[in-house]
């Protein structure tokens, strides 16, 4: 950093003690120590599962070296995690899919219509975010074993779904209502149909929120573990999260299983998260980041 | 709702980005079936999996309802609550335990975010790089902060060996397992997560915040402190209220955390209201009792989010907003 101010501080020729004084201004210190030390407060961990995950079970240096799969072949075939891992991505795809189908339509009659009921249904909405999962856990597994979905995926894609749809139908209906709705009248003017003009209008301009809300809904169904916990009963069912909890349980001595299991677990949130952090930061806030 | 009023000022943002284009604020007035068939996805989906369940789980605090032993089951009355209030230390306990816990994460994940969403704000090289860095966490579930934080905490493989290699610990010292600092241990792996959820919400409203105040600010003579304390903080108040108040919620009924890395445990120390519920769920299939423990729990968040608006008279302030 300092090096690009440098120049200019040598520039004033002062001695060696302001310049010295001045190029740690310009390299901000107040701002840097902060922030350095809080980076290494969030990657030290990373990294430590990253050396455990790939280096020999015998070895115990702080770096992962000679470097070794050993523990990602066991793992994936021993321990499951190949169906783990299968098993999370149909639940996440799953609750992509219908989330963004179904909040799409509601957040379109939102944004679009009058209706009576409108406004009582968008505060029932937001009050749902008051109620937790964990206090539901019980009556949803009563419910679940009635419609004969325990121990199969579609009670945890429905469950997903529930708990991220009240949100995001809300800001779904705030991404369309920036559309102008004259756009939509053009194309039904020029002949289209609503549904027509909808689709070929409307949703192409939609792409940004799609992403946005599909990410937010496959990092959020990919972390899900007390649903998975109670409906899943059989081991081919476990999504990664019960895998990682039941390894934890069953070989908590196997630090590199657990580690290399760990990782198979974190880089596609961790990566999809990279690329989407920006539009947390734009203000989709409050419906991504509740738990 | 406050809520709706961050959601709108979300979207007000998003439209001023997009151009000052003009809300299109007419809808539509036709009236008749259309927005309902519309809607009804998700009003069936929020009924039948939201209200009913709400619902069921009053009824079931009025009955003895265990799927292990059904020959037990029937109406219990009140004997559920009177057990939990007059019998069970554990509830008393639990309940202890999660103010402690609630209250100590949200400060401190406040005040750290705070700090970082005011540091993440200024301009300077890898800025990208280093927020998605310092963010990540967020992404991450609670299983695998478990996981990572237990291979940090291990006594012989994890990063304290090194830390009692140089005198800093002692040597095969276990923090979880410790009644002492079981309670720290917790709160950092927590805190790792946590933090990302202030300082993303944080940003998001400091960079709302117009130009020409800062400068204003500036041209009146502030300093960065004084900067913070008039200008910055009575922007940010009613995006704190709100996500202290969303997160309290959170922080009360998150439990995968605890429920993998300490199990409630060493004893009981770290168990708190909802993981009681969910071993009585998952471990006891005690689901009369579960219920109303989640009663418990509902009661104490509603009461506390109502009296949390009133002091903190949410919404009634600041001139310039809207």
């Amino acid at each position: 950093m300092s090096a690009i101010t440098a120049p200019a501080v040598r520039g004033m020729g002062g001695s060696g003690w302001t310049q010295f004084r001045g190029r740690l201004n310009s390299a901000r210190l107040h701002l840097f120590v902060p922030l350095t030390l809080y980076l290494l407060f969030t990657i030290v961990p990373f990294y430590w599962m990253v050396v455990f995950a790939f280096r020999p079970t015998t070895s115990n240096h702080p770096y992962p070296w000679p470097i070794t799969l050993a523990n990602f072949k066991e793992v994936w075939n021993v321990l499951g995690f190949g169906t783990f891992f299968e098993n999370s991505m149909l639940v996440g795809v799953g609750v992509l899919i219908g989330l963004n189908v179904i909040c799409a339509m509601a957040g379109y009659a939102l944004a679009r219509f009058k209706f009576a009921g409108r406004s009582a249904l968008i505060l029932i909405l937001l009050c749902t975010q008051f109620v937790p999962g964990v206090m539901l856990l019980i009556p949803l597994f009563v419910i679940f074993r009635h419609l004969g979905l325990i121990d199969n995926l579609f009670a945890l894609i429905i469950a997903d779904i529930v708990f991220q749809l009240p949100l995001t139908s809300l800001l779904m209906s705030g991404f369309i209502r920036n559309v102008p709705v004259e756009l939509e009248e053009a194309a039904m003017v020029d002949g289209c149909s609503r549904v027509r003009a909808f689709l070929s209008v409307t949703l192409p301009l939609l792409r940004p929120a799609f992403v946005a809300i599909g990410s937010f809904a496959f990092i959020g169904s990919w972390n899900n573990f007390l649903f998975a916990l109670m409906f899943m009963s059989s081991q081919n069912h476990f999504t990664l999260p019960v895998g990682l909890d039941y390894t934890i349980g069953e070989f908590s001595v196997n630090f590199g299983a657990l580690a290399a299991g760990g990782l198979i677990a974190a880089v596609p949130v961790v990566v999809i998260f990279a690329f989407v952090q920006k539009y947390l930061v734009q203000g989709l806030t409050f419906g991504a980041v509740k738990g | 709702m406050g809520v709706t009023q961050t959601m709108l000022e979300a979207e007000q943002r998003v439209s001023l980005r997009a151009g000052a284009r003009e809300p299109a604020r007419r809808r539509r007035k036709r009236k008749g079936w259309v927005p309902y068939v519309m809607l009804s996805p998700l009003v069936v989906l929020i009924a039948a999996f939201v209200a009913y369940p709400v619902g069921s789980v009053v009824y079931y605090s009025f009955q003895n309802y265990n799927i292990v032993e059904p020959f037990l089951n029937g109406f219990a009355g009140w004997s559920n609550y009177s057990t939990m209030l007059r019998h069970d230390p554990l509830f008393w306990s639990s309940l202890l335990f999660t103010g402690k816990w609630v209250v100590t994460e949200v400060v401190l994940q406040l005040i750290l975010g705070m700090i970082l969403a005011l540091i993440m704000n200024e301009a300077f090289r890898w800025r990208g790089f280093t927020r998605a860095a310092v963010f990540a966490p967020w992404a991450v579930s609670g299983v695998l902060t478990t996981t990572i934080w237990l291979l940090l905490y291990d006594p012989q493989a994890g990063i304290v060996n090194y830390l009692s290699n140089i005198g800093l610990a002692p040597r095969g010292f276990a923090i979880l397992a410790d009644t002492h600092t079981v309670f720290w241990g917790a709160v950092l792996a927590e805190l790792w997560r946590g933090v990302p959820f202030f300082a993303i919400i944080i940003l998001a409203d400091l960079q709302s915040i117009p130009r020409e105040l800062i400068e204003a600010a500036n041209c009146d003579g502030a300093n960065a402190w004084t900067r913070f304390r008039w200008v910055i903080l009575p922007h940010l108040r009613d995006a704190v209220i709100l996500s202290t108040l969303l997160r309290c919620v959170w922080e009360f009924n998150n439990v995968d955390l605890l429920f993998t890395l300490t199990n409630g445990g060493p004893g009981t120390e770290t168990t708190t209201l909802p993981l009681y519920v969910a071993r009585q769920a998952i471990d006891n299939h005690n689901f009369g009792y579960g219920a109303a423990l989640t009663m418990a729990g509902f009661a104490i968040l509603f009461v506390f989010s109502m009296i949390y608006l009133k002091l903190s008279k949410f919404g009634a302030s600041t001139g310039y907003r809207t």
